[in-house]
């Protein structure tokens, strides 16, 4: 199996666990002060981290820089916290891998 | 009308790629200690370049380091290191009172060079082209990030004077501060130009480039076989105030600036004009009111292209051709051209001649070019000198702006 081949099986079997990892990954590089260890999956990621309006957008563009995910305007809500981020993203990912 | 108030300096913050204090800086030009490494340039491999190793998390947050811009790093690492020189108490000071005034002699190249090949990568659509694009690159961004990081709600802006910028930044807290705009400035000169390749290409395809197989012999201005500018990064911002609110403070006055003028060559745009030049240093000391003979230093500007430091030595001869205790060097020999940095760096690295009356010299001559042996020139080793009670500090810029900006050892009048 090539690394290709591994990394499209990965990702065509993510869970909403892995999808919280991706989007905790991409904050940790936006907001590198920030301890990300006890980040609660159910709250409002800004009620927990200083994170403001540039850095929500910063997340949409790693997502699609980095995932080829995109995320439209009317849908940036759906980002409020790490379980609304897996609920909207897992489906936009597994789609990405055909499934 | 009535004397304006006089201005001072009470406090210096500076990163220069042979030092980033005041102390280290002068240490360094008083050891002939040159700093210029190689790094690789876009699309231009390896050139020498002044790169300065402050530590930037030392008043930035990470995250403020990411978002910002290598200006605004230089910006706040510089005014935060004046404002501890300064000892203020901050908590006290009126943030609506105080203003930040930094030369420029660009900016927004390097995010913009860095966005069109961000995009390169992504078949050049802008849809990745990032949000933090326009805050980054608006012209007051370094000032406007040390008003975000020191909390000032004071003016803040940038003046873009080409290389003359760092006296430019000066002038104009000077100016605002005896109109009673602020009653504090942080003020100078800053420059990230070396991480923009533009700026390298232009110069070496304008046949300005220095090079050098010894990246510290890459800049010699004034040597016979110069071949050009060094690309630097780095910054110098000063504290300044009223004289009589520094006294009533009990302020450490390092200096006051004694007089200024910023004239136009309307000549041409890469030439400099030698008649301006002479000029502008002349109306410096006639506002100043000082004679040749009563300036100690001359701080040239003189960047090691083969036609630019001999406009400069003409300039300096009309003025200074009988004045035997005036001695001349030069700090881009050791430092390449700091570009909006350099005026201010290089009128710091003078300042402690004050207090210790050495000279620092100008580097890296094997051969002074005869049309750069001007009497008075401090050569390849620092000279003791008897007093020095005046720096006069000039800075030239492309589109032809001329600055000469003259200081004095603080004396009760």
């Amino acid at each position: 199996m090539t690394g290709f081949e591994c990394l499209k099986r990965t990702l065509a079997n993510m869970t909403k666990n892995d999808i919280k990892q991706v989007v905790l990954d991409i904050i940790a590089d936006i907001a590198p002060d920030e301890d990300l260890s006890a980040v609660k999956p159910e709250v409002r990621l800004r009620d927990q981290l200083s994170l403001d309006s540039m850095d929500f957008l910063d997340i949409v563009m790693e997502l699609r820089k980095k995932h080829g995910i995109e995320v439209p305007e009317a849908d940036y809500v759906q980002l409020a916290s790490l379980d609304s981020c897996a609920e909207y993203l897992l489906p936009k990912f597994l789609a990405k891998q055909g499934k | 009308m009535s004397q304006p108030p006089r201005i001072v300096i009470t406090g210096l913050g500076l990163t220069a790629p042979n030092g980033n204090s005041l102390k280290e800086f002068r240490a360094n030009l008083l050891a002939g200690k040159a700093r210029i490494a190689e790094i690789e340039v876009r699309h231009m491999g390896r050139q020498p370049a002044g790169v300065c190793d402050f530590d930037a998390t030392k008043w930035q947050k990470r995250k403020e380091i990411r978002n910002g811009t290598r200006a605004g790093s230089i910006s706040i690492y510089c005014a935060r290191e004046a404002l501890a020189d300064a000892g203020l108490d901050w908590e006290k000071v009126n943030k609506a009172r105080v203003g930040v005034y930094l030369g420029i002699t660009e900016h927004g190249n390097v995010e913009t060079e860095n966005e069109i090949f961000n995009i390169s990568q992504f078949g050049n659509d802008t849809k990745y082209w990032t949000h933090h694009h326009n805050p980054r690159t608006v012209a007051n961004n370094p000032a406007g990030e040390v008003t975000m990081n020191m909390g000032i709600t004071g003016p803040h802006y940038t003046i873009g004077a080409a290389c003359a910028a760092g006296n430019a930044g000066l002038i104009q807290a000077a100016q605002m501060l005896q109109l009673g705009e602020v009653d504090l400035a942080f003020a100078g000169g800053i420059s990230e130009s070396i991480h923009t390749f533009g700026i390298f290409a232009g110069f070496k395809n304008q046949g300005a480039l220095g090079s050098h197989t010894d990246p510290n012999q890459a800049s010699r201005p004034f040597d016979k076989n110069r071949n050009g500018i060094v690309i630097s990064e780095g910054g110098a911002i000063y504290v300044l105030e009223r004289l009589d609110d520094a006294l009533a403070r009990g302020a450490k006055i390092i200096a006051e600036i004694a007089g200024w003028c910023i004239n136009s060559d309307a000549t041409d745009a890469v030439l400099p004009n030698p008649e301006r030049q002479t000029q502008c240093v002349q109306m410096a000391l006639e506002r100043a009111k000082l004679r040749p003979q009563d300036i100690n230093i001359v701080s040239t500007h003189a960047t090691a292209t083969a036609q630019g430091d001999i406009q400069e030595c003409i300039a300096l001869r009309n003025v200074f051709q009988h004045c035997p205790q005036t001695y001349i060097n030069n700090t881009k020999s050791f430092i390449g051209h700091c570009m909006g940095a350099a005026g201010a760096l290089e009128l710091a690295g003078n300042l402690p001649s004050f207090e210790d009356n050495w000279v620092h010299p100008t580097i890296n001559i094997s051969e002074l070019d005869p049309e750069c042996a001007l009497p008075g020139l401090v050569v390849n080793q620092p000279q003791q000198v008897p007093e020095v009670k005046t720096i006069l500090n000039n800075s030239f810029g492309m589109l032809g702006i001329n600055s000469a900006l003259i200081v004095k050892k603080y004396e009760v009048a």
